[in-house]
């Protein structure tokens, strides 16, 4: 039981994947379906992801894996440690650092560069899913970009709300062409999918990849009167007084106190090294 | 004051070790050896084969001790260590008309040539909790006679013998692989039946039972059940012909059902077909019968819109590994999207409180 392959998973399984995501990447944003392994942590637990991340990485990687935007917490640091184990591949909770970022819930704030790959745990691959149940519908859907009833679901929310009532998992369109499903990243994270690094996006349970190249246009469907909006709590991070990230809220106490701080932990972190503090940043530190 | 929840990994560590602990449970209880699991719950080593898609007792016996007795953990260690097998080739199809039986009974005939043979069944026990069995569980040997000599043909052969019975058309097509082929719908019946027989016990059960409480009735008869052994043949490349290579035991279920007939064909009876690793008949009939009423479509009848007969929903639910992870992922973190609801919620009230402010002001104005 002691020697397993490098990141698990045997070389014609990684080749069957790799195939997958090189479809992926020239037909942007439609999902492929892959014939997925059982892997040693649940289904739901990023076996898409770790998937992806087992058939992209090399043995000069540096890996970096976050949930919720933060390194430290428990899935994450047992998908690290799951690389580190069986690819022996380096780790880095510095996203600049990272060549290869295994993600479930976040995009991290700083800029990803040309030589990274970001690669999304994603539970219902299909953004059409729960407006048609089944998969024999929504790939015809596709097939014919028949969005119709995802225009029609965003108008009734405004009929209904005011406003779209969608806070994360907010559909976008790919490169003008296929509706996706960013993975559940609160739609604050939308607008930054349109960036330098690969895109990588693995369902295990589902059997899907797809994927977003460099530099393709990532539009989130909205209405010409009500367009999209990017939204945060209205605050400052309490530890690094940053104004432009995700902000996680928690309770300090009974009496309603809270206060609001970074999800992204290495972003919150790299600014108060650099000197940056928010209301409660000399308390906490 | 808040300070960031570090330290994940050293609360992983200690809680997979307290976990052990419990494993062994009380350390003045002798432990259990796999052996004794894999000799004396045979039937739940069995559904971990079945399940896990990997004939092994011994690992079924470990999986199951690893696992505290949770058969879905258990089956899931067994698929989780299957992905890390080579997949050296394909065994020759087993032979059930072969099978050395060692339990064989049809509901549909008195007797038939091999003969109706019970074996070892709860069947006809009284279920009446056995208190001996608490202190002491060692059994007089049971009676032994000389195996029967005749070959056990499969019962549906008499009914297609007067063509009264639906043939099955035959093919030398290559089958799907659900383990190397993405599913994709329609799945085929060779593909579905794969995923009927690895489904959880449970949900097949379920599915089985609505179709008998008139969610797409198909009255089912057993027409045959049987369980024993049968050789496991493979061709080996370098010989160019097929050897046994081992032997495993296997439960088969063929249901004879009822059919009216179409415009095409003349009133005859249709099969189910349930075959499953090991000893287990609960799970077999119901293959056989989820089986039989998932063939509406080829068979010409009408789709009445039960769930047992819609393929898509039966196979997308019916792996209990995909469902339990699916299902219990959501004890995981998911505060970062909760928090973006919270956020909108919160601004759809504001917005709503604003609406009815300015109502009631302007009622208030005229």
């Amino acid at each position: 039981m002691s020697d397993y392959n490098f990141a698990y998973l045997d070389e014609q399984t990684k080749r069957m994947i790799r195939r997958a995501i090189l479809k992926g990447l020239a037909v942007p944003g439609y999902q492929v379906p892959f014939a997925s392994r059982e892997m040693p942590m649940p289904y739901g637990w990023g076996t898409g992801g770790v998937q992806v991340s087992a058939a992209t990485l090399t043995p000069e990687d540096t890996l970096k894996v976050i949930d919720q935007g933060a390194d430290d917490t428990t899935n994450a640091v047992s998908i690290r440690k799951f690389f580190e184990r069986t690819a022996g591949v380096a780790t880095t909770e510095e996203t600049a650092k990272a060549s290869v970022i295994q993600t479930r819930h976040r995009i991290p704030e700083a800029e990803l560069s040309e030589d990274q790959i970001l690669v999304y745990q994603v539970p219902i691959p299909e953004p059409l899913r729960f407006l048609e149940p089944r998969e024999t519908e929504t790939r015809k859907m596709h097939a014919l970009q028949e969005y119709g009833l995802m225009h029609v679901k965003l108008y009734e929310d405004i009929s209904q709300h005011g406003a779209i009532a969608t806070a994360y998992a907010y559909p976008v369109k790919v490169e003008g062409r296929y509706v996706m499903d960013p993975s559940p990243i609160p739609k604050f994270d939308n607008p930054k999918m349109e960036m330098a690094a690969i895109q990588l996006f693995g369902a295990g349970r589902e059997q899907r990849i797809y994927a977003v190249p460099p530099y393709t246009k990532v539009v989130s469907l909205d209405f010409e009167d009500y367009p999209f909006e990017a939204s945060k709590a209205d605050h400052p991070c309490d530890l690094c007084g940053a104004e432009d990230s995700y902000l996680d809220e928690v309770i300090l106490d009974d009496a309603g106190n809270r206060m609001f701080v970074c999800s992204d932990t290495d972003y919150c972190r790299s600014r108060r090294e650099a000197g940056h503090s928010g209301r409660l940043g000399e308390e906490a530190a | 004051m808040y300070v960031a929840v570090k330290g994940g990994e050293q609360a992983i560590d200690n809680a997979h070790a307290w976990l052990a602990e419990e494993r062994r449970g009380d350390t003045s209880v002798a432990e259990l050896s796999l052996a004794q699991i894999r000799e004396q719950l045979a039937l739940a080593v069995n559904r971990v084969m079945a399940e896990g898609s990997l004939y092994d007792p011994d690992l079924a016996a470990l999986a199951i001790k690893q696992s505290r007795g949770d058969l879905i953990e258990a089956i899931f260690l067994i698929r989780a260590y299957r992905t890390t097998l080579p997949r050296f080739g394909y065994t020759q199809p087993v032979d059930t008309g072969a099978m050395a039986c060692d339990r064989r009974i049809s509901a549909t005939f008195k007797d038939a040539p091999g003969g109706q043979v019970l074996g070892p069944t709860f069947d006809y026990t009284h279920r009446l909790l056995d208190f001996k069995l608490a202190a002491d569980g060692e059994v007089p040997a049971a009676p032994e006679a000389e195996p029967r000599r005749e070959p056990t043909p499969h019962i549906t052969e008499f009914l297609q013998g007067e063509d009264i019975i639906e043939r099955e058309p035959a093919s030398d097509a290559e089958p799907g692989d659900l383990t190397r082929e993405p599913m994709a719908f329609p799945a085929g019946r060779a593909v579905r039946l794969q995923s009927l027989t690895r489904g959880d016990e449970g949900f097949i059960l379920g599915m089985a039972y609505s179709t008998q409480r008139g969610y797409a009735r198909n009255h089912a008869f057993v027409g045959e059940l049987r369980i024993g052994t049968v050789p496991v043949e493979m061709e080996i490349p370098e010989l160019g012909f097929a050897i046994e290579i081992g032997e495993i035991e296997l439960t088969e279920c063929e249901t004879v059902n009822q059919f009216k007939g179409s415009k095409t064909v003349p009133p005859q009876f249709t099969r189910g077909y349930g075959l499953v690793f090991g000893q287990s008949e609960r799970k077999s009939i119901a293959m056989a019968l989820v089986d039989r009423a998932l063939r509406w479509e080829e068979l010409g009848e009408d789709n009445v819109g039960a769930a047992a007969q819609d393929e898509e929903f039966v196979l997308s639910h019916a792996d209990n590994i995909q469902a339990t992870g699916f299902l219990e992922h959501i004890k995981l973190p998911h505060y970062v999207d909760f928090q973006s609801e919270l956020e909108l919620v919160r601004k759809l009230r504001r917005e709503a409180a604003e609406l009815a402010e300015n109502l009631a002001a302007q009622e208030a104005a005229e």
